[in-house]
């Protein structure tokens, strides 16, 4: 096994234990932009296909590369896009209507 | 390190980009600061990608503008025109595209090495295979999803005789390919017979899984496609890659468990049973006409004005009417005479957890009005009336009772509990699961058929006449 291998499967584990520490208290409000920003993080792979690209050597490995850097880049930029627009909803702090909100007296416990 | 200073430049922008993701992560978990936590995902997004415009094996820098350019605009136009209630729809599509680019990252990597005689390894030849079998069906597998919600397919799970053995052999062929990869040095023809079987096996995986679902369906695929792409770092030896991809692993995974346990469905039943498959099997024969209940927009009116308590349970049907403003009216009026409303949040209410909860924070409906199920079920005993607005799965009491069900088993809101329950809903035609629902036909139970927007205008017009 190669150190470079080696270091990459140490790195996979942590990586894997610091994923569930820093999700583990989500309220189920966030689970759907959770949702959407995880998987705009892992558009990271955009980087593996500019690699591809820009170091490609025949006609077939560009195509290659162009296709996943397109789909790698709707990925990413789609991604943090669409889950902005969602968190967007949160921003505006609303003040509670305040009379009718609390238990009515009598009838009901 | 070596002394190239522009290694030294990327490999410290790759550390503060992993840096920025788990720090962007943390702050998804609160609602005040989910935004900035996005926004610093993003920009650990942004200088990973500059950065690695400097690495030196680019030698050609217009193929990556061009993809760049395109992807982003597809991305970021289908990303601001896409309406809130499609959005599992394209959290769907752009997971697809994820996974669709680890797998061509890593059969390209295997095509270079080859072409160049390099060897691949062992090791990293098992990573790569793994990361184009995951890749493949994380993308043909969201594709099927994403036509599900979009219903192009039958929201019905669709099954074949023998479906489990073609899968498990499809499986077993794609393992003895990656082993064949792995032992060969990346032979070609094995790496893309290895991307073709797990296309297929993508679509076979997700088509027996019913629309109701599918909302763990996309959480799985979303962490597998994470899984890919840390194995394709691996490949490419490129750290960055493996973190931000295992970050997405780990925490979907966790997700995915969250969610099937909020429907009280253990993730193999989601992954295999094909759910909802009783219920089509015998919906042709209970095509019987039962008879329910109507009512009339206000009836109603009157009956949930002089209701002390009510509680609105928000469904699908409400998202795709897009009638959250129309539902915030309602509340309003009725508080207005001092009624007592609450919401009732079923955890995969709309199609994926949270979801109903964005949609009604879009029409100002305050957090603390929205319960969630174990903070409301209690509550149904003493409510006058439960106006269900375009849900049906969520409030099916076979959950409870009818061994049969498919649904057994999964939590429910305790709707047929209060005194009176009126249901907003368009037909009498089953969910999206499929089933049938006896709350439906209820001796307390009222229907009003029509449009969920349509409904909810009539009822606030004719509870301002009582």
């Amino acid at each position: 096994m190669s150190r470079e291998l080696v270091l990459g499967i140490y790195v996979l584990i942590l990586a894997a234990f610091v994923g569930f520490e820093v999700i583990s208290r989500v309220p189920a409000v966030l689970h759907t932009p959770l949702m959407s920003a995880t998987n705009a993080i892992h558009g990271i792979v955009m980087l593996g296909a500019m690699l591809v690209a820009g170091s490609a050597d025949t006609p077939l490995l560009r195509a290659i590369g162009i296709l996943a850097v397109a789909l790698g880049a709707a990925n990413v930029f789609g991604g943090f896009v669409v889950t902005d627009r969602m968190l967007e909803m949160f921003r505006k702090k609303e003040a509670p209507p305040a009379a009718t909100d609390g238990k009515k007296p009598g009838e009901h416990r | 390190m070596t002394g190239d200073p522009r290694f030294t430049i990327i490999s410290l922008s790759y550390v503060a980009a992993a840096l920025l993701f788990v720090f962007g992560l943390r702050r998804l978990s609160s609602p005040r600061t989910a935004r900035s936590g996005n926004r610093l995902a993003a920009i650990g997004m942004l200088i990973a990608l500059v950065a690695t415009l400097l690495d030196r094996s680019i030698l050609s820098y217009w193929e990556i503008g061009i993809g760049t350019v395109i992807g982003a605009a597809i991305g970021v136009y289908s990303a601001r025109r896409v309406q809130m209630t499609a959005m599992p729809q394209m959290v769907a599509l752009f997971n697809g595209a994820g996974g669709a680019t680890a797998a061509l990252v890593s059969i390209a990597e295997f095509l270079r090495a080859t072409g160049h005689g390099e060897s691949v390894g062992v090791g990293p030849a098992i990573s790569g295979a793994l990361g184009i079998a995951i890749g493949a069906i994380s993308f043909t597998g969201s594709l099927v999803a994403f036509g599900k919600l979009q219903e192009i397919l039958p929201g019905r799970p669709l099954l074949f005789p023998g479906r489990h053995a073609v899968n498990a052999l499809l499986a077993l062929g794609a393992i003895a390919l990656g082993g064949w990869i792995a032992l060969h040095d990346g032979a070609p023809g094995a790496v893309w017979a290895l991307f073709g079987v797990a296309l297929l096996l993508g679509i076979l995986v997700v088509l027996p899984i019913g629309g109701g679902d599918m909302p763990v369906m996309i959480s799985v695929l979303n962490s597998l496609t994470g899984v890919a792409a840390a194995l394709t770092g691996i490949v490419l030896a490129n750290q960055v890659l493996v973190v931000a991809g295992m970050l997405v692993g780990a925490s979907g995974t966790l997700l995915t468990l969250l969610m099937s346990h909020a429907m009280n469905r253990p993730i193999s039943n989601v992954m295999f049973g094909g759910f909802g498959a009783v219920s089509s099997s015998a919906a042709p024969g209970s095509a019987v006409v039962r008879p329910v209940r109507q009512t009339s927009a206000e009836d109603a009116a009157v009956a949930m004005a002089f209701a002390n308590r009510v509680i609105l349970i928000p469904g699908y049907g409400l998202a795709v009417a897009e009638a959250q403003r129309q539902v915030k009216e309602l509340s309003s009026e009725l508080e207005r005479r001092g009624v007592d409303v609450k919401y009732a949040i079923h955890p995969v209410a709309g199609r994926m957890p949270g979801h109903m909860n964005v949609l009604l924070a879009e029409a100002d409906i305050p957090y603390d009005q929205l319960l969630d199920m174990e903070q409301v079920n209690p509550e149904f005993d003493h409510t006058d009336i439960a106006l269900v607005v375009g849900a049906n799965d969520v409030v099916n009491p076979a959950a409870r009772s009818d061994r049969g069900s498919p649904i057994y088993g999964m939590p429910i809101l305790d709707a047929d509990h209060a005194k009176n329950v009126i249901v907003l809903k368009r037909s009498m035609n089953p969910g999206f699961a499929g089933i049938d629902n006896e709350l439906f036909y209820a001796p307390n139970t009222q229907m009003l058929f029509g449009d969920a927007k349509k409904s909810l205008t009539q009822l606030t017009d004719a509870l301002k006449g009582v």
